[in-house]
């Protein structure tokens, strides 16, 4: 029997600030799905930003993904592996990239647990609260992606719904 | 309806530090500005929205301090419901509120120190940049980098548990709180497994003052005269004169220690206070009106609290107090590095007063909230980690908000900040065409003992890099760094 994986979903961003909120909304949508499939293997964290106490919450799991606005030019999201780096370039470091938590887990914990990030494409930036339309859908999208790589890793494939295993 | 207000991109997005430095014709710096781009359009933003909103809202301004924000505008609001000041709630409201304080102090310091001044203390001002961070820290002292990591941890878990949730916490609202501390909850925070319990954190804490006292015995020339300089202090005290971040008198002493502000109740702030604009600066810098803008500014933060207050109402803390006051005959310190000092011995007193705050059966209280008749008008104002923080709200009849003003802890601390960075770039800078890597982190530690917030504004965007810029007397730009 395979063993599902154990995976952290981990959502940041400020959701006071319209798309800023993507990864926060994520989060919630990815909980909702966990609950509803049953799986205890996985879990869902969310706060404004990652910080260096990130670093110990990362090392209990074995696979992490980050999720975060992007304003970078690419379609609707994006998924990449994370390698850890100690770059750090803010010189009042209140905020920490992943790759820089994954170094620190490594460093400190000892732990290197396989880790991505899914940034997804936002447009509105302002004090507001709620998401762009445009926004919304590449939530969509990305969820739908996102999902069926959970499955995955929970071996709950044979289980979903046909329209949520389209590759 | 409230008025749309667009923050242009850049305004959002350029949420950087900016050092100019100008030399003169013999290569000797001539002026220094230090330029921060804070976000102003929060106070508009505001108007018109349901008064009971704003503890809420406020958090939008910043992820890194949002429980300051929160609470300030909460202490606001008090006044505005009837609950009066400070001491108006009910002994649960007060104290679930300060736990909440004491628990962002200690993480947001703990942040600061370990993070980002102990590999310049650890490896020198000038040391090898590779090495100079958390990671070298890992490398050099592993027990020192986890303990940063597991303290912010146990700050940030009380934060959770007070405020409701890490993200828009609705912990505090108009007259009190919405919930108490469950003896599960307290249970956890105050006896959990180690390390993240209440007895470790004070045990941590003393650990890193001793750390940073021990450098400083070995580093003191540097330590103490690096941007050290005189001037006024701010802080809010409790009536007493003891130190309290949560609620007081404002009370400003000068280079003296002779009182310039006579522990005036802070509904009255701007009779007191007044901010100056300047031309080249998107940051306001404040003043003390009776003493006008060249002699009435002052610092604000960890060390102008421990030079404006009595003394410290807990024991540890008290004793490291006593120390750190007979270091200049009890006389006001001016030593820029000593924030770090001060802000070590502000991270002990909050540990002390976690663990004697869990300790107290009135955090079990239902009593949550009281009401009174309503004001149109509520002043909060509080200590956040970085200084004093002052949030003034107006309603209407129809309790919307009218007017609302802000003066955040970094904006308190200006002119300081410029005057650090113009001793620093003075020390290090003339005669230099060239910004070297140590001459660029000389002025970063200035920046850095400060604590300066510039995140008020969305993570995603708000990069915060610092750029210096050396320009000569010609004012032709001679060198430039970004890091």
């Amino acid at each position: 029997m395979k063993i599902p994986k154990r995976v952290l979903i981990y959502g940041y961003g400020n959701p006071g600030r319209q798309d800023d909120g993507l990864g926060t909304e994520m989060a919630k949508k990815v909980e909702e799905w966990i609950i509803e499939h049953g799986l205890k293997c996985m879990q869902t964290e969310s706060n404004y930003q990652l910080n260096i106490e990130d670093a110990e919450k990362m090392s209990e799991w074995e696979i992490v993904v980050f999720v975060d606005a992007t304003q970078e030019d690419i379609h609707e999201y994006k998924f990449d592996t994370v390698e850890p780096d100690e770059a750090q370039v803010e010189f009042t470091m209140h905020a920490v990239s992943p790759a820089y938590v994954l170094h620190l887990c490594d460093k400190l914990f000892g732990k290197k647990p396989e880790t991505y990030v899914l940034g997804i494409k936002g447009y509105e930036w302002e004090l507001k609260e709620g998401l762009s339309d445009n926004a919304k859908l590449n939530l969509e999208q990305a969820f739908q992606f996102l999902t069926r790589k959970l499955a995955g890793w929970a071996y709950i494939k044979d289980n979903l719904p046909i329209s949520m295993l389209r590759e | 309806m409230p008025k749309k207000i667009t923050i242009e991109p850049v305004t959002r997005v350029e949420g950087h530090g900016k050092v100019t430095i100008m030399m003169d014709d013999f290569g000797n710096v001539h002026d220094t500005r230090l330029h921060i781009v804070e976000f102003r359009g929060f106070e508009r933003f505001i108007q018109g929205r349901p008064y009971w909103e704003a503890p809420v809202l406020v958090q939008r301004l910043c992820g890194i301090c949002p429980v300051s924000h929160h609470l300030a505008a909460a202490k606001a609001l008090d006044v505005i419901v009837g609950a009066g000041t400070g001491h108006g709630l009910t002994a649960v409201g007060e104290k679930m509120r300060r736990l909440m304080h004491y628990g962002q102090f200690f993480q947001s310091h703990v942040l600061h120190f370990f993070h980002l001044s102990s590999p310049d203390f650890l490896f020198g001002i000038d040391g090898d940049p590779a090495l100079r961070n958390i990671i070298g820290v890992a490398q050099a002292n592993r027990d020192l980098a986890v303990q940063g990591v597991m303290m912010r941890k146990y700050g940030q878990e009380i934060i959770a548990k007070t405020a409701g949730k890490k993200i828009h916490g609705t912990g505090a609202i108009p007259g009190g709180i919405n919930k108490n501390l469950s003896i599960a909850e307290r249970d956890e925070l105050l006896s959990g497994p180690d390390p993240l319990n209440a007895d470790k954190m004070i045990e941590w804490s003393v650990a890193a003052l001793e750390f940073f006292k021990d450098y400083h015995r070995n580093n003191k020339a540097m330590v103490d005269t690096f941007a050290a300089y005189p001037s006024n202090h701010l802080s809010m005290v409790r009536e007493d004169g003891a130190f309290d971040i949560y609620h007081g008198v404002l009370r400003a002493v000068d280079n003296d220690g002779k009182r310039i502000l006579h522990d005036v109740d802070y509904q009255d702030y701007d009779k007191y206070i007044e901010e100056e604009v300047r031309s080249w600066s998107y940051m306001k810098f404040p003043y003390l009106k009776d003493l006008g803008t060249d002699k009435g500014w002052y610092r604000v933060g960890p060390l102008a609290r421990l030079n404006v207050c009595d003394f410290i109402p807990s024991p540890l803390a008290q004793k490291e107090f006593e120390e750190f006051k007979a270091y200049t005959n009890g006389k006001p310190n001016g030593m820029s590095l000593h924030y770090h000092w001060a802000r070590l011995i502000e991270v002990l007193h909050c540990a002390e007063m976690i663990k004697v705050l869990l300790n107290d059966p009135d955090l079990q209280n239902e009593d949550l909230v009281v009401k009174g008749e309503k004001k149109h008008k509520g002043i909060g104002v509080l200590e956040a980690p970085r200084g004093t923080l002052f949030h003034h709200y107006e309603i209407n009849d129809d309790d919307q908000i009218v007017k609302a003003n802000l003066i955040v802890s970094t904006t308190n601390n200006n002119e300081p900040m410029n005057t650090a960075v113009n001793l620093t770039a003075k020390s290090f800078m003339n005669g230099q065409e060239v910004i070297t890597e140590p001459m660029m982190n000389a002025v970063e530690v200035a920046i850095r003992a400060y604590d300066p917030c510039l995140s008020c504004a969305t993570h995603a965007l708000g990069k915060m890099p610092l750029e210096v810029t050396l320009i000569n007397a010609k004012n032709e730009v001679i060198d430039q760094k970004n890091k």
